[in-house]
């Protein structure tokens, strides 16, 4: 493992109107690794995401991308910087067509000039997007939707890919083919931070994971020493 | 009668051309911002103004006016947006209405320092002519706003479908959190929406400026109507606010035909009425979710 993380997250604690999120988490992604972040639904996972991301101001914490603190930095310069998600709810722009989904994702500066060679590379990796594109977003089924988050993400070039439950809502089948997905952009070197509520699936895949309780981190280690800890066995796997 | 008929309908979808244009400006602000622009009404008498000064003084044709009326209201409108708009926009929405009575008023009250209160007449040869197409006469002043307005409308339509920017207000417009994920500079979307649409109000009211004699009292009229406009079309919607205009457009002219012209408002207001107990959302505006 490289020794210098990409992403430092240090004390974040994000409340909304008096309940907090996040209390006082600490997390950090090296490069080139795949982080799975697990908890059960208000754990704090999304709010984790959007911070990172700018959308959500943190009210108090550091959060550092090699090196510097862009916490409070508005999400257009956050983005710019290589950093992109695949949100929970996917957040498609609905009217518009699949291509443009991908065009507005591909708008960078960072990624604007290889932007119609990303296209093709998105079509390649998802023909049924080629097939539809000229459809609009809202149109597409539960798992193509998911396609295209994801096609947009990959369209800025990102160095860090966010995750957050991708696998909410679709088919036990179309859930492997998601974390294939996954893998395939972890071996291609892109930095991913995946954030799920399915533990067992995420933890095997992940380098390393911690495990969110009510905004708090609970337990961190290699996917492989959380997947055999007795607190995870018992709390999330029903074993 | 016949003739009548068709002078009436041809007057009245010229109208609603130049209606259209202002509805779509007010729709666009809302679709993207999603704050209604109460100072619409006295944006296009600024440009009233501008195309009154531009004939009065200087002798400059309308059309061109109309192009400077644009440009100025779109600089004023970014400007607006950049200053003041942008702290409001996550605001109630009583607290957006009173911002924007206030500039509204403001807006009035310069008009009301430069000018005074006197109506003042256009002096646009066009207010007198005519065109002769079959059995139809059209004037010419009319003509010339409609077309104006058509062209902006196709202008606007084509930048908003084909362009990158235009693409990147859509988005905004469609999904604002998602637009915030992958970065979309969404400062600058607001501040040039804002600016399309004080730019679509001004450039409206410079091209009518040869109809309606330059007042700074009609603020509140305009408004109104851009306010019913959309309303009619669905709030949002861009299609909407062209079939709006049109529909009010007729409705003043054959108001005026088969009852009396000063019955044209009463009309349009109970259209409106019909429309909000029938189908509150409009004619194309997007279902409550």
């Amino acid at each position: 493992m490289p020794n210098e993380p990409l992403l430092t997250v240090q004390s974040l604690t994000v409340g909304y109107g008096g309940s907090t999120a996040l209390d006082s988490v600490s997390i950090s992604i090296y490069p080139e690794e795949l982080l799975s972040v697990v908890g059960a639904n208000g754990a704090g996972k999304t709010s984790l995401i959007r911070s990172i991301a700018g959308v959500v101001r943190p009210l108090d914490g550091e959060i550092r991308w090699r090196g510097v603190d862009i916490a409070g930095f508005p999400p257009w310069e956050i983005c710019e910087l290589g950093i992109a998600q695949v949100p929970e709810g996917r957040e498609l722009f609905r009217n518009l067509s699949v291509e443009e989904n991908l065009l507005i994702g591909g708008s960078l500066k960072r990624a604007r000039a290889r932007r119609s060679g990303n296209i093709q590379q998105v079509y390649g990796l998802f023909p049924r997007l080629l097939e539809r594109r000229l459809q609009a977003a809202g149109t597409l089924s539960g798992g193509e939707q998911q396609m295209l988050a994801i096609g947009r993400a990959i369209m800025a070039e990102p160095e860090l890919i966010m995750f957050d439950e991708p696998s909410i809502g679709l088919s036990p089948s179309l859930t492997r083919a998601m974390f294939d997905i996954v893998k395939m952009l972890h071996a291609k070197k892109t930095t991913i931070l995946l954030v799920e509520q399915n533990v067992a699936d995420s933890l095997s895949i992940g380098d390393r994971g911690y495990v969110l309780e009510n905004g708090h981190v609970v337990l961190e280690g290699t996917g492989a020493a959380l997947l055999t800890n007795k607190e995870v066995r018992r709390a999330y796997l029903g074993l | 009668m016949l003739t009548l008929w068709g002078n009436v309908l041809a007057s009245g979808i010229l109208m609603g051309l130049v209606y259209g244009i202002i509805a779509l400006g007010l729709t666009i602000i809302f679709g993207v911002i999603r704050i209604v622009n109460f100072a619409h009404g006295a944006m296009v008498v600024f440009g009233l103004y501008v195309g009154y000064c531009a004939g009065a003084w200087w002798g400059i044709p309308t059309i061109v006016a109309a192009v400077g009326a644009g440009a100025l209201l779109f600089v004023f409108g970014y400007g607006l947006e950049t200053l003041v708009v942008k702290r409001f926009v996550t605001r109630p929405h009583h607290i957006q209405f009173i911002l924007f009575i206030g500039i509204s008023l403001v807006l009035s009250g310069a008009q009301l320092i430069a000018f005074g209160p006197d109506p003042r007449p256009s002096v646009s040869h066009l207010s007198f002519e005519t065109i002769a197409v079959g059995p139809i006469r059209l004037d010419l002043a009319r003509l010339q706003a409609a077309t104006v307005a058509a062209v902006m409308i196709l202008a606007l339509a084509g930048f908003l479908k084909y362009s990158t920017f235009g693409r990147f207000i859509r988005a905004a417009a469609d999904n604002r959190l998602g637009g915030l994920m992958v970065g979309l500079p969404i400062p600058k979307i607001y501040a040039t929406t804002f600016g399309i649409g004080a730019a679509c109000a001004g450039g409206a009211g410079a091209l009518i400026s040869p109809l309606f004699d330059a007042q700074p009292f009609l603020a509140v009229d305009f408004t109104l109507l851009a306010f019913v406009t959309v309303i009619v079309g669905g709030l949002g919607s861009f299609v909407g606010a062209l079939v709006g205009g049109l529909t009010i457009g007729l409705t003043e002219a054959f108001a005026a035909l088969l009852f009396a012209p000063s019955l044209k408002s009463a009309l349009s207001y109970g259209l409106l009425m019909i429309v909000l107990i029938v189908r509150p959302r409009g004619f194309f505006g997007a279902k409550e979710t």
